[in-house]
């Protein structure tokens, strides 16, 4: 797929913010995932072109993160958090079943290109677990029963909203964009803090209060 | 005696608008770097240095000595950099805190890099974020409107900031990594010397610290050296962020002086989960060596803890309960380390792929009381042998578990199996399995 | 050789009990060697900027009194005052460290040593025998990876066998600014791999076969060939630049093959290119010559007898006027033979080592300037500046370009160019370009002028050089393509000098030389250049000619047909061109099976024994003895050995000089239209004869294009990759264009590559016009 003239405006933007343009790669490559939605040749070629680079410097970069996907994922990629803590209170129960439920394994897309599984480790949400990231947003406290919900609601076009993020869940092209440093202008949808979050502040009004 | 909670950086996330810049400024944002800007760059570092302020991210150096590393008068650009990496498993206090209150974040780092003469500003943010990503650049967006980056913000004085997405990668939590990453390479540990102080982000003098870390210098300034001593311990001073999560009745985030303990915040926030008692749990992520319900008691200070023989590292508490099978939560963070090592070390890539593969057969309960040894054995030929500190952290819970719980990998030998069932530990009424 | 005494800080440290004294920042792996204790080690090269990666090298080490918590990297940890270091032989935690580290690489290791190339010289195969585990006590299953990848033609990876020791990738991108190998995925998946569509082209890619401590890459040229216990190394010297690199021979049963680059600091350092590295299949090309050859009536070449041959091309010679032409790539010893044999045998002063274009300011100017020259790799270390005049390193030096890559990677050596456009190896440099020499500036003594030999081909530009180095006392330094042209022009194969630098016109010299080589008088007007022999013979003022190695084609495309009417003796290696018009043709060895030595371009010498020991194939300078004995006026040159002992009784003279060009510079002819002025340059890896036969080799050549600017390919209305012609009244040359920043007015082609050949369909390497249209 070759790139816009647009693209490549905003390509030129995101390396412009560096004082040196190599450090424009990992944007680059979440752009480059925004259009295709995932790691293309024509990818990697662009961009080593914009940024001087042979191909195989960019590939060794592409290849290192595991954000950047070298297949195409679905329009909503699922991660289920499978560390330690997130594991044991329900995330291995939550991956088996909705890995059954959708007839995918790690890493695979449904045949019709709407939802992809990956085995995910912690993603700073402890508190909330299990946690489940839908295309890098927030799903907090999480069942089985929660996630295949989730997963078909996706399928059908209509995802549940994640609980600390905007009010619609966005596509995994989309939400590339926003780590790519291109705004959705949804910064001010979701709660400031999470129930968890809140517990600290809450107890210690609580304590003042009762003083 | 009970500690008191002393909310500082969440003291106002109960409020709707907390990370827009007008509810920052609403509760007194902004007023420190003011304050700051009005001071000597050496002053401001000073004052750093005397509040005792020491690095969030896991290992505690003091942020004022480290700020003056950084050579004067050299005539080089410098930088700051902020690790916003978050993947240490357990800890999860910086994206809360820049969901909520991103804009004390950036305050900090106009200090800072005032303080250090830097012009240039990185946040380093781990890429699995999408929301606090949103939050974070709004913020910065908002500030460079509201002249507090840019141009001039002192007069004379210009400062950009950038917000750098990472892409899934533990490993550029550790600093050197994270500079090579945010130059646009892969994620892997430099050698040292030089330090990032001398030679770091672009080979230029450069400053990484935690968010906390920066996160907490508007407070210090605004409210000075006294204020901030007067919590914590006599080496340990100040407020931190305490994440409380696993099998508890309510987990969840809890700014304290350091040197609290874990009973006292089990106490005040409803203890382990009903019915159920404390079995092992990480002071500070997974890389800090396990404690156990003797461990209590120990103060939540970097000496304290590490004088029980473990590290205050992210403070990331997380607490399960007997019905947690430690072979399995250890086999899991090996698994994690193994995924997450970057491959440049010998006793690192292969150690960890080796560990993998013996955890799994001593929880399938094959083997002898010898593997055991072995195990051992191969986790010390790893620890302290690797390049950075990524290959220690992996030692970590297996060393300390198999100090603790020795008698529990026995007895998957002995049983040839694993005695736990799994389902009893998941937060869930429904049987496992049996969909 | 000048005395470099710096003054280095010395650091004494002790090191398993023994002191040892070393200069400032020296590793504590390589103080420990000083001592002869070895520290295992993969990652480590001497060459490479330390990464302490493979953690083999761990030590135990102490700080007046404080020690390390942990054991140390010691490739990567420079001496100090008050350092104590325990390696494996004193500290049993190092030991341990070490041992573990052992059984950590071999887990994954497919320990398949009697199938692999390293087998028997393979430093993990070594190391883990004298500091591993007896025995494995891992149980789990291997990492697998898909059989070995081709990551070019001439370069394969076995990816199982490798321990991501990085020294590939470090060399790629370090050494020679290539990146296209890298260190691809994370972790235990990590490996060393390349973009698909861009293989490793590199022109040094053999290095990384080389430095690579297990079989993980090997050549495509020796895989599977041979273990090293049945080979017989020799050191030779490379044959086919002025670079000057050390190499070795391997060779099993009269049969060479491989070579390695050997181990010189000051010159090659341990680096090698690819061409020298892999050109050798010549050697045993199926041309190749093993038996005298004469024509006989029918017009066809017969076998014959030595006796015969020789009598024959003494027969030939006798009573005509004879010139001698040589080519690039004899040995010093070869090219003073002919030398003497001219001047003796012949007569004449008539003998030019030239084979190529060549011009008389130049004979002034190689005569006067360079045989007086000792610029030295060590000059361009220390250089403030170096300055390129229509010398490309990359593709004509390859090793020069190395030295100036790691002066420019380390300390941002400043380089400019005089050059028709940039070429890869230049933009590496970061080098600056200019269209006339008159915009160098800031010379100093400590700057450094690389001219190379395509200078001549711009009249007056020789002559300023000269007047540029002298001005601002800069270090100048001649940089031919061929291994052989600076020891002939020592050996005084041209017409203006006799050996040592001595000017044919000048008594003085000639008397020096008449004692020598005790003959009573020698010829005293100096002789004809290349071009003006060739005329001699076409016109039949001369009536013979003896030819050693020369392609005709390098010099002109009418080189050959200028020699038809002459009788000519052809010393030659393999049938060609020039056999085929030769009325004698007398087998002479390949540097793989004679001794002998080069005049890199620094001038030092590069000796060589011969790698073949039963080789019955002899030495130009023995075959030319012959003859001249055959002919009565004998050079008493019976071996290489002889003759460079009388070599070396010669000296260097220095007396008078002959005087330098100061011919000026002319202007150039302005094209118009879609007319260009015609630059060339031979590619690093192309046609050449001595690489004839190395497919692999070929593989990674760089493909020819046309280079325009920009403006001429939009008036063109062609991009990168369209066809363009090249074309002159004599030819036309089609290739896929590649716009550079080269001047609007002018045009470059590749000069003797694969659709390709200036010289042969232009008639010329560089300054005609010719027409460019799209194709
Ligand atoms: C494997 C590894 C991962 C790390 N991850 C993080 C991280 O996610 N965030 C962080 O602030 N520090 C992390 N660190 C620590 C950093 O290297 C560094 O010490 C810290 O950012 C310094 O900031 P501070 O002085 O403010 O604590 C990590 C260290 C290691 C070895
Ligand atoms: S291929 Fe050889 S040189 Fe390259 S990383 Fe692997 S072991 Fe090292
Ligand atoms: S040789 Fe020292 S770490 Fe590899």
């Amino acid at each position: 797929m070759a790139f816009s003239d647009k693209d490549l405006e905003l390509m030129g933007t995101i390396i412009a913010k560096y004082p040196r343009k190599r450090s424009a790669i990992m944007p680059l490559l979440h752009y480059v995932q925004s259009v295709s939605g995932y790691v293309t040749e024509a990818g990697i070629e662009k961009i080593a072109e914009l940024l001087e680079l042979s191909t195989a410097e960019v590939t060794a970069v592409s290849t290192f993160y595991t954000q950047y996907k070298p297949h195409p994922v679905g329009e909503y990629h699922v991660g289920v958090c499978i560390n330690t803590l997130c594991a044991v209170m329900g995330g291995d129960q939550i991956y088996d079943e909705v890995s059954k439920h959708l007839g995918i394994g790690n890493d695979e897309v449904t045949a019709d290109g709407k939802v992809s599984l990956e085995r995910i480790e912690c993603n700073a949400a402890c508190d909330y677990a299990p946690v489940v990231m839908v295309n890098w947003e927030f799903y907090d406290n999480q069942t089985p029963e929660s996630v295949k919900a989730l997963v078909d609601g996706a399928r059908a076009g209509n995802p549940k909203g994640p609980t600390r993020g905007p009010k619609k869940l966005r596509t995994w092209k989309e939400n590339s964009a926003v780590l790519a440093g291109i705004s959705d202008g949804l910064a001010n949808e979701g709660p400031s803090a999470g129930k968890a979050s809140l517990l600290g502040l809450k107890l210690s009004k609580k304590a003042k209060g009762a003083k | 005696m009970t500690t008191q909670l002393t909310p500082v950086l969440s003291a106002f996330w109960d409020e709707e608008d907390s990370y827009t810049l007008a509810g920052y400024q609403r509760n007194g944002g902004y007023k420190a770097s003011a304050k700051a800007l009005k001071m000597e760059p050496d002053d401001v570092i000073n004052l750093v240095k005397d509040s005792g302020l020491r690095g969030r991210g896991g290992a505690g150096f003091p942020t004022g000595t480290k700020w003056s590393f950084i050579p004067q008068g050299d005539n080089k650009e410098h930088y700051l950099v902020v690790n916003a990496d978050e993947s240490e498993p357990g800890t999860c206090k910086d994206m809360p805190l820049l969901m909520a209150n991103p804009h004390s974040l950036i305050e900090g780092m106009i200090i800072a890099s005032y303080a250090i003469r830097a012009n240039y500003a990185f946040i380093y943010i781990r890429g699995e974020v999408v929301h606090v990503v949103r939050r974070l650049q709004q913020a910065i967006d908002d500030a460079y409107q509201a002249g507090l980056l840019g141009k001039n913000v002192k007069k004379g004085y210009d400062l950009e900031l950038v917000l750098h997405v990472g892409a899934g990668a533990y490993i550029c939590g550790e600093e050197t990594a994270l500079l090579d990453s945010l130059e646009g390479f892969r994620g892997q540990p430099r050698l040292r010397p030089p330090f990032p102080a001398i030679a770091g982000l672009y080979a230029r003098p450069t400053v990484v610290n935690n968010v906390e870390s920066i996160a907490s210098v508007p407070a210090i300034i605004a409210n000075g050296v006294e204020w901030f001593q007067k919590m914590g311990t006599e080496k340990s001073k100040g407020f931190t962020l305490y994440s409380l999560s696993g099998h508890v009745t309510n987990p969840g985030q809890f700014e304290a002086p350091l040197g609290i303990t874990l009973r006292e915040l089990l106490e005040m926030s409803g203890g382990i989960r009903k019915g159920h008692t404390l079995k092992f749990w990480t002071p500070g992520g997974s890389s800090t060596p396990l404690f156990t319900a003797e461990h209590l008691d120990v103060p939540l200070d970097y000496e304290g803890v590490s004088a029980a023989g473990s590290m205050l590292g992210t403070k990331a508490l997380q607490i399960f309960d007997e019905t947690t099978c430690v072979l399995r939560a250890v086999l899991r963070w090996t698994e994690f380390y193994k995924h997450e090592s970057c491959g440049k070390c010998t006793p690192c890539r292969e150690g960890t792929w080796w560990l993998v593969q013996a955890m799994k057969k001593l929880e399938a309960g094959e083997g002898t009381t010898a593997d055991l040894d072995k195990l051992i054995d191969l986790t010390n030929n790893i620890a302290g042998r690797s390049f950075c500190a990524l290959a220690d952290g992996a030692a970590s819970p297996i060393l300390s578990s198999m100090k603790y719980f020795r008698d529990e990998y026995q007895q998957h030998l002995d049983q040839g199996g694993c005695p736990f069932d799994s389902s009893a530990s998941t937060l869930f009424t429904s049987t496992a399995g049996n969909e | 050789m000048t005395n470099n005494v710096e003054t280095t800080e010395m650091i004494t440290c002790v090191i398993d009990g023994f002191e040892v004294t070393v200069p400032k920042g020296t590793l504590v792996i390589r103080a420990a060697e000083k001592l002869g204790i070895q520290i295992p080690r993969f990652c480590d090269h001497p060459l490479l900027d330390p990464a302490g990666a493979c953690r083999q090298c761990l030590v135990d080490i102490e700080i007046n009194g404080r020690a390390f918590p942990k054991p140390q990297a010691s490739c990567t940890i420079p001496v100090e005052t008050g350092m104590i270091v325990k390696t494996q032989l004193t500290s049993p935690v190092a030991d341990k460290a070490q041992k573990g580290i052992m059984e950590f690489l071999l887990i994954n290791h497919p320990l398949d040593c009697p199938v692999c190339d390293k087998g028997g010289e393979c430093p993990l195969q070594n190391q883990a025998m004298s500091n591993g585990r007896p025995e494995s006590r891992y149980e789990g299953v291997k990492r697998t990876f898909e059989k070995p990848i081709n990551i070019s033609s001439q370069v394969l990876l076995d990816r199982e066998r490798c321990v991501l020791c990085a020294r590939c990738t470090r060399f790629s991108e370090q050494i020679a600014g290539d990146p296209f190998i890298t260190l691809n995925e994370r972790g235990a998946l990590q490996q060393v791999g390349i973009y698909e569509k861009d293989p490793f082209n590199s022109y040094f890619s053999g290095n990384t076969v080389q430095i690579c401590p297990v079989g993980a890459l090997t050549g495509a040229s020796y895989r599977f060939r041979a273990r090293p216990f049945d080979l017989v190394s020799t050191p030779s010297a490379c044959e086919h630049c002025a670079s000057g690199c050390d190499l070795r021979t391997d060779v099993r049963r009269g049969k060479t093959l491989r070579r390695l680059a050997g181990e010189d600091a000051s010159v090659n350092e341990e680096w090698s290119c690819d061409k020298g590295r892999w050109g050798f299949k010549y050697i045993s090309s199926r041309e190749r010559i093993t038996t005298p050859l004469l024509r006989g009536t029918d017009g066809e070449l017969h076998e014959a007898s030595w006796p015969e041959a020789i009598a024959a091309a003494a027969a030939g010679l006798a009573g005509k006027r004879a010139a001698v032409l040589t080519g690039g790539r004899l040995t010093t010893e070869d090219a003073y033979g002919y030398s003497k044999f001219a001047r003796i045998s012949l007569g004449t002063n008539d003998i030019d080592f030239r084979s190529r274009g060549n011009s008389v300011e130049e004979s002034e100017f190689l005569a006067a300037i360079v045989t007086n020259l000792s610029t030295t790799y060590r000059d361009i270390d220390k250089a403030d500046q170096v300055a390129l005049i229509e010398f490309d390193p990359e593709d004509e030096s390859p090793i020069v370009f190395l030295r100036l890559y790691k002066q420019s990677r380390k300390r941002g050596l400043k380089v400019t160019t005089l050059a028709s456009h940039s070429s890869r190896g230049s933009e590496k440099l970061g080098a600056i370009r200019i269209n006339n020499i008159s915009e160098l500036s800031e010379l100093t003594a400590k700057s450094v002028i690389l001219v190379g030999e395509r200078a001549h081909e711009t009249p007056g530009l020789l002559s300023s050089v000269a007047a540029l180095a002298q001005q601002s006392g800069a270090k100048l330094g001649w940089v031919p393509r061929r291994a052989g042209e600076r020891g002939a022009l020592f050996a005084g194969a041209l017409g203006n000098l006799l050996p040592g630098g001595r000017p044919v016109t000048d008594a003085a010299a000639r008397v020096d030389i008449q004692s020598a080589w005790g003959v009573s008088t020698l010829p005293a007007e100096a002789g004809r250049t290349t071009d003006q022999i060739l005329r001699a013979l076409d016109r039949s003022e001369l009536g013979a000619v003896v030819v050693g190695g020369v392609d005709p084609m390098d010099i002109s495309s009418e080189a050959l047909t200028s020699m038809l009417n002459s009788f000519v003796v052809s010393l030659e290696i393999s049938h060609s061109a020039m056999t085929a018009i030769a009325d004698v043709v007398l087998p002479v060895a390949t540097v793989i099976e004679k001794s002998g030595s080069y005049l890199n371009w620094e001038g030092r010498t590069r000796a060589f024994d011969r790698a073949l020991e039963d080789s019955l194939t002899r030495s130009d300078v023995r075959i030319l003895s012959m003859l001249a004995d055959e002919m009565k006026r004998p050079i008493n040159l019976p071996t290489v050995a002889a003759t460079a002992r009388e070599i070396e009784s010669l000296g260097h003279w220095d007396g008078a000089t002959v005087t330098a060009p100061t011919q000026s510079l002319a202007p150039e002819v302005i094209p118009t239209g879609n007319q260009a002025t015609l630059e060339s340059w031979r590619l690093l890896l192309d046609l050449g004869t001595l690489q004839q036969g190395e497919e692999n080799l070929a593989g990674t050549a760089r493909p020819a294009t046309v280079v325009i600017s920009a403006a001429r390919a939009a008036t063109l209305g062609v991009v990168d990759g369209n066809s363009v012609s090249v074309t002159h009244e004599r030819g036309t040359i089609t290739l896929p264009v590649a716009i550079g920043d080269i001047a609007d007015e002018k045009v470059w082609v590749p000069r003797n590559s694969i659709g390709s050949q200036s010289i042969v369909t232009f008639g010329a390497g560089r300054g005609v016009l010719v027409t460019v249209v799209k194709a």
